[in-house]
C-alpha cells in the first residue's frame, strides 16, 4: 500500500491489540461467566470460572429430567424450559411465513406497480413502524378480548393471538424487500408480460425466484424478532406451558425463588441455538438491519 | 406454461371457470365469517370493534372485487395488519385517555346497573326458623314462621339441583324426629346451595343454621335511573361526570362505569404533586438515558470500528465476531443474565468487586447505581449495532483522503475530527435518531433488568427511579392494584406526540424517496 506510515505506526498497532483483546475479555466475562454457573452445583455456588467440581445438575434440570443427587434426593425440574423454547420457536416460524408471504406481495406492488397513494402509504408506515407497542398494550388486550369472545383460538391466552399480533410489525420487512425489488432490472418482467403472462405470473416466476437472497435475510430477521418479543407476549400469554421462552425466562429469577443455576443453564441451552443462527447469518442480517435502521 | 394457455382456450376458459368460482365462494365465506363477527361484537355493545371489523371487511370487499383496485389487493393484507394491531390501538389508546377507564370504572352503565341490580339481600322482616327431617322419600323442610308454616315436598341434598324446592302452607309437622343441629351441620354446604319458592313468588335461602329468610333485590330502580337500597333506604343517583352512584352524603357504589374525563388526566399529570413530581423525574431520566446510551454507544462503536477498519491490524474476522457477540445472544437472555450477575448478595460482580476492593454495591436498592448499572448494560447491549453501522458508513469514505492528511502529517484525532465525523455524520443522523427513539422506549431493558426499582417515595402511582415514561406507563396499567388504563393512555399519548415527532425529524433527515 502506497500510504505514508509514520514510525509510531508499530506500537500503535501492538496497543490496539491489547486494547481490543482486555475489551473483548470484559465484554465476554459474563457470557463466560453464565456457562461456568450452568456447571456449578447448587444456586448460591460461588467459586472460580473453572467450576473445580463440575455437576451436570442445572443442566438436566433444564432438559426437563429430575436430578437425583448423591444423597440421593430428587429435584423436579422447576419450569418447562424445552416447551417453552417449542413454543417460542413454534410462534416465530408461523409468524415469519405470514410475514414473509404477506410483505413480499405489499413490496412488489410497492416497487411495481402505480397506484393512489402509494408514496404516502409508504411514508406512513415508516413513521407507524416507530411507535412501540408497549403503549397500546391496554387496547391490544381489549382487542383480543373481545375477538376471543367469539373466535377462542385468536383470544387471550392462545399463540393464535401473539402470531396474529406479530403481523403489525410487517413495515420494516416491506421496505426492505422493495428497497431488494427496485434493485432489480424490470424488463425481465416486461419481456415475460409482453409474451402473455399475467401480472401474477411475472412475480411468481420471474422475480421470487431473483429474490431468494433477501426473502432469507427477512425471514431470518422476521424470526428473531418475534422469538424476542416480550412486552406484547407477557400481557397475551398466562399460562405457564403457554409461555414463550422470552415471558417465562425471567421466572427464575423472582426474589422470592432465586435459581440462578437453573437460570444458567437453561439461559445456555436456549440462547445458544439462537447465538449461532445470528453469527451465521451476521452478514445478511447487518445488511438488513442497516437497512431498516432499528433492531428490535 | 403459457404457451398452453394461448393455444388452448377452452380449456382456458374451463380454467377461468373454475377459478372465478372459488374465487367468488372464497369470498363469500371471508364474509359471512367477518359479518357473524360484526354481528356477534355489535350484540355485545363492543361498537368500536364492531365498527373497525366493518370498515375491514367493506375495504376487503372493494379492494377484491373492483377491477380497477388491482394493485391494492397485494398490499391489502399488509395494511389492514397495521391498521388492526398499530394503527387502531394507537388511535384507541389515546381515545382511552380522555376516559376514566380503569379497573373500577371498566363496565358500561348498562352493565353496570344490571350488576348493581342483580345484588340480593336476606331480608331481615320474613324469616323462618326450621327442620330438617330425613324421611324414606328424602328430605323434606319444615318452616315455621310467624304468620303461617311451610312444608316442601322430599327432595334430595346430594345432587346439585339449581331448581329451587316449592314450599307449600302445611298445617301440621312432618311425621318423625328433625335432625340434630350436629347433623344440619354437615348438610351445611348442600343447605347454602338451597333455594326454596313459596306461593307468592318469593324465594328463600339459608341465613343462619336456625334461619331461612327471603332473599330481596338490595336496589329498586326508579324512573330517572336512581338506585334505592331497600335495606337502608339510600337513595343513589347516577353521576355521569364522574362515572359513579353516590348518595347524597357522597357515598359510591362500586363498580362505576366509564365516562369522557376531558382532559382530566393531562390535567393530573401536571398539577397533582403526586403523580407531576415522578413524571418529571421520569421523562427527564428517560432523556437523559436515551442521550447517554446514544453518545456512549456511538463513541465505543465508531472507535472500535475504526480499528477494525485500519489495515494494519490483522485477525479482523475474529475480533469482528467477539465484538458483535453481545448482539447476537438474544437479549432477554443477557439482560436476566446482568440482572444475576449484579445482585447484591450472591451476584459475581460483585464478588469481584469485593476481593478486589473491598466494597459491595448496592445495585438495586441506591437509585444512583441502579442508574449507572442501567446505563452499563445498555451501552454492552448495543454498542455492536453502532459498530457495525459505523463499519458500513466508513467504507464509504474515499482513502485517498486519508492519504492526503498522512502527507500532511495529520494524526488520528486530526482525520477523525476533520475528515471521518464531518462525512459520516450526515447518513448516520437518522440512524442516531431511531436510536434515541428506540432506546427512549427502551421497555424489554427496564422490565427485565430492574422492573424500576427503586421505587420514588411519596407518588400515588407505582413509580420507580429508573422507570422509562414506557414502563411507568406499563406499571399504571398492568401492575399493582391501581389499573388506572385512562392515567396511562394520557401518558402513553404524550409519548406518541414524542415519537412521532421524531420520527417525522428523521423522515425529513434521511430524504426518503418514494
Amino acid at each position: 500500500m502506497a500510504m505514508v506510515q509514520p514510525r509510531s505506526t508499530k506500537y500503535r498497532v501492538l496497543a490496539s491489540h491489547i486494547g481490543m483483546l482486555c475489551f473483548i475479555a470484559l465484554i465476554l466475562f459474563p457470557l463466560l461467566m453464565v456457562i461456568s454457573i450452568s456447571f456449578r452445583s447448587g444456586n448460591f455456588a460461588t467459586g472460580s470460572l473453572l467450576p473445580e467440581v463440575p455437576s451436570l445438575e442445572h443442566w438436566s434440570l433444564a432438559l426437563g429430567i429430575p436430578y437425583t443427587d448423591d444423597a440421593g434426593n430428587v429435584t423436579q425440574p422447576p419450569f418447562p424450559v424445552l416447551l417453552w423454547l417449542w413454543n417460542s420457536i413454534k410462534i416465530a416460524v408461523v409468524s415469519s411465513i405470514l410475514i414473509l408471504a404477506l410483505s413480499t406481495t405489499s413490496a412488489y406492488a410497492f416497487a411495481r406497480m402505480r397506484f393512489a397513494g402509494k408514496g404516502f402509504v409508504l411514508k406512513s408506515m415508516l413513521i407507524f413502524q416507530m411507535f412501540p407497542p408497549v403503549l397500546s398494550l391496554v387496547a391490544l388486550y381489549a382487542l383480543f378480548d373481545q375477538i376471543g369472545n367469539h373466535v377462542s383460538w385468536l383470544g387471550l391466552n392462545t399463540h393464535g393471538a401473539v402470531i396474529v399480533a406479530s403481523l403489525g410489525g410487517m413495515a420494516l420487512h416491506i421496505w426492505t424487500i422493495k428497497g431488494y425489488f427496485d434493485s432489480i432490472d424490470r424488463s425481465l418482467e416486461e419481456a415475460a408480460i409482453v409474451d402473455g403472462a399475467t401480472t401474477w405470473q411475472a412475480f411468481r416466476y420471474i422475480l421470487l425466484p431473483l429474490s431468494v437472497p433477501i426473502l432469507m435475510v427477512v425471514f431470518i430477521l422476521a424470526f428473531i424478532m418475534t422469538i424476542m418479543e416480550y412486552p406484547m407476549a407477557s400481557i397475551l400469554l398466562v399460562d405457564t406451558d403457554k409461555l414463550t421462552l422470552a415471558v417465562g425466562a425471567q421466572q427464575y429469577l423472582y426474589e422470592q425463588n432465586y435459581l440462578w443455576g437453573d437460570f444458567a443453564a437453561a439461559a445456555v441451552l436456549s440462547g445458544l441455538p439462537i447465538t449461532l443462527v445470528f453469527l451465521y447469518c451476521q452478514k445478511w442480517i447487518v445488511g438488513g438491519l442497516t437497512a431498516g435502521g432499528v433492531k428490535g | 406454461m403459457l404457451t398452453d394457455t394461448l393455444t388452448y382456450p377452452r380449456a382456458e376458459n374451463r380454467a377461468f371457470m373454475t377459478r372465478s368460482i372459488l374465487k367468488w365462494s372464497a369470498l363469500a365465506i371471508t364474509v359471512s365469517m367477518a359479518l357473524y363477527l360484526i354481528f356477534a361484537l355489535y350484540a355485545q355493545q363492543a361498537f368500536v370493534f364492531a365498527m373497525l371489523f366493518l370498515v375491514l371487511t367493506a375495504s376487503a370487499v372493494f379492494v377484491f372485487v373492483n377491477k380497477r383496485m388491482y394493485a391494492h389487493r397485494y398490499i391489502f393484507p399488509a395494511i389492514a395488519g397495521m391498521t388492526l394491531f398499530v394503527i387502531f390501538p394507537l388511535m384507541y389508546t389515546v381515545g382511552i385517555g380522555f376516559t376514566n377507564y380503569s379497573a373500577s370504572n371498566l363496565l358500561s352503565f348498562e352493565r353496570v346497573q344490571n350488576n348493581l341490580m342483580g345484588r340480593t339481600f336476606q331480608s331481615e322482616s320474613v324469616r323462618y326458623g326450621y327442620s330438617l327431617y330425613d324421611t324414606d322419600k328424602g328430605y323434606v323442610i319444615y318452616l315455621e314462621g310467624k304468620h303461617q308454616n311451610l312444608m316442601s315436598p322430599p327432595f334430595s341434598l346430594e345432587g346439585d339441583e339449581v331448581q329451587p324446592v316449592p314450599v307449600l302452607p302445611a298445617q301440621q309437622t312432618p311425621s318423625g324426629e328433625p335432625l340434630q343441629i350436629r347433623d344440619i351441620i354437615k348438610h351445611r354446604s348442600a343447605l347454602n346451595e338451597l333455594k326454596l319458592s313459596t306461593e307468592d313468588g318469593r324465594e328463600l335461602s339459608m341465613a343462619s343454621l336456625r334461619d331461612f329468610a327471603a332473599i330481596q333485590s338490595l336496589y329498586a330502580v326508579s324512573e330517572n335511573d336512581t338506585l334505592t337500597n331497600n335495606r337502608t333506604g339510600v337513595t343513589y343517583f347516577p353521576n355521569h361526570d364522574e362515572g359513579f352512584y353516590e348518595s347524597a352524603d357522597g357515598d359510591r357504589l362500586v363498580p362505576g362505569w366509564t365516562v369522557s374525563a376531558g382532559w382530566d388526566n393531562y390535567t393530573k399529570v401536571i398539577t397533582d404533586p403526586t403523580i407531576s413530581g415522578p413524571f418529571l423525574q421520569i421523562f427527564i431520566w428517560t432523556l437523559v438515558f436515551a442521550v447517554c446510551t446514544v453518545i456512549f454507544t456511538l463513541i465505543l462503536g465508531l472507535l472500535l470500528a475504526n480499528l477494525l477498519q485500519w489495515d494494519q491490524i490483522r485477525g479482523k474476522g475474529f475480533y469482528r465476531t467477539m465484538l458483535i457477540l453481545p448482539y447476537a445472544v438474544p437479549a432477554f437472555i443477557s439482560i436476566l443474565v446482568f440482572k444475576g450477575l449484579f445482585n447484591q448478595n450472591f451476584g459475581e460482580i460483585n464478588l469481584v468487586l469485593e476481593n478486589l476492593f473491598g466494597i459491595r454495591p448496592d445495585w438495586f436498592s441506591d437509585p444512583a447505581l441502579a442508574r449507572t448499572m442501567i446505563l452499563i448494560v445498555n451501552t454492552w447491549l448495543g454498542y455492536p449495532y453502532m459498530m457495525l453501522l459505523s463499519m458500513g458508513l466508513l467504507q464509504s469514505i474515499p482513502k485517498d483522503l486519508y492519504e492526503a492528511s498522512a502527507m500532511d502529517g495529520a494524526g488520528p484525532i486530526n482525520n477523525l475530527m476533520n475528515i471521518t465525523f464531518p462525512l459520516i455524520i450526515k447518513p448516520l443522523a437518522p440512524l442516531l435518531i431511531a436510536s434515541f427513539a428506540f432506546n427512549f422506549n427502551n421497555f424489554v431493558l427496564i422490565a427485565l433488568l430492574t422492573g424500576g426499582a427503586p421505587d420514588i417515595l411519596g407518588a400515588s402511582t407505582p413509580a420507580g427511579t429508573t422507570d422509562l415514561l414506557v414502563s411507568y406507563t406499563y406499571r399504571i396499567a398492568f401492575q399493582d392494584s391501581g389499573q388506572n388504563f385512562g392515567l396511562a393512555a394520557a401518558i402513553a399519548t404524550v409519548i406518541f406526540l414524542v415519537v412521532g415527532a421524531l420520527s417525522l425529524i428523521n423522515l425529513k433527515l434521511s430524504k426518503i424517496k418514494v
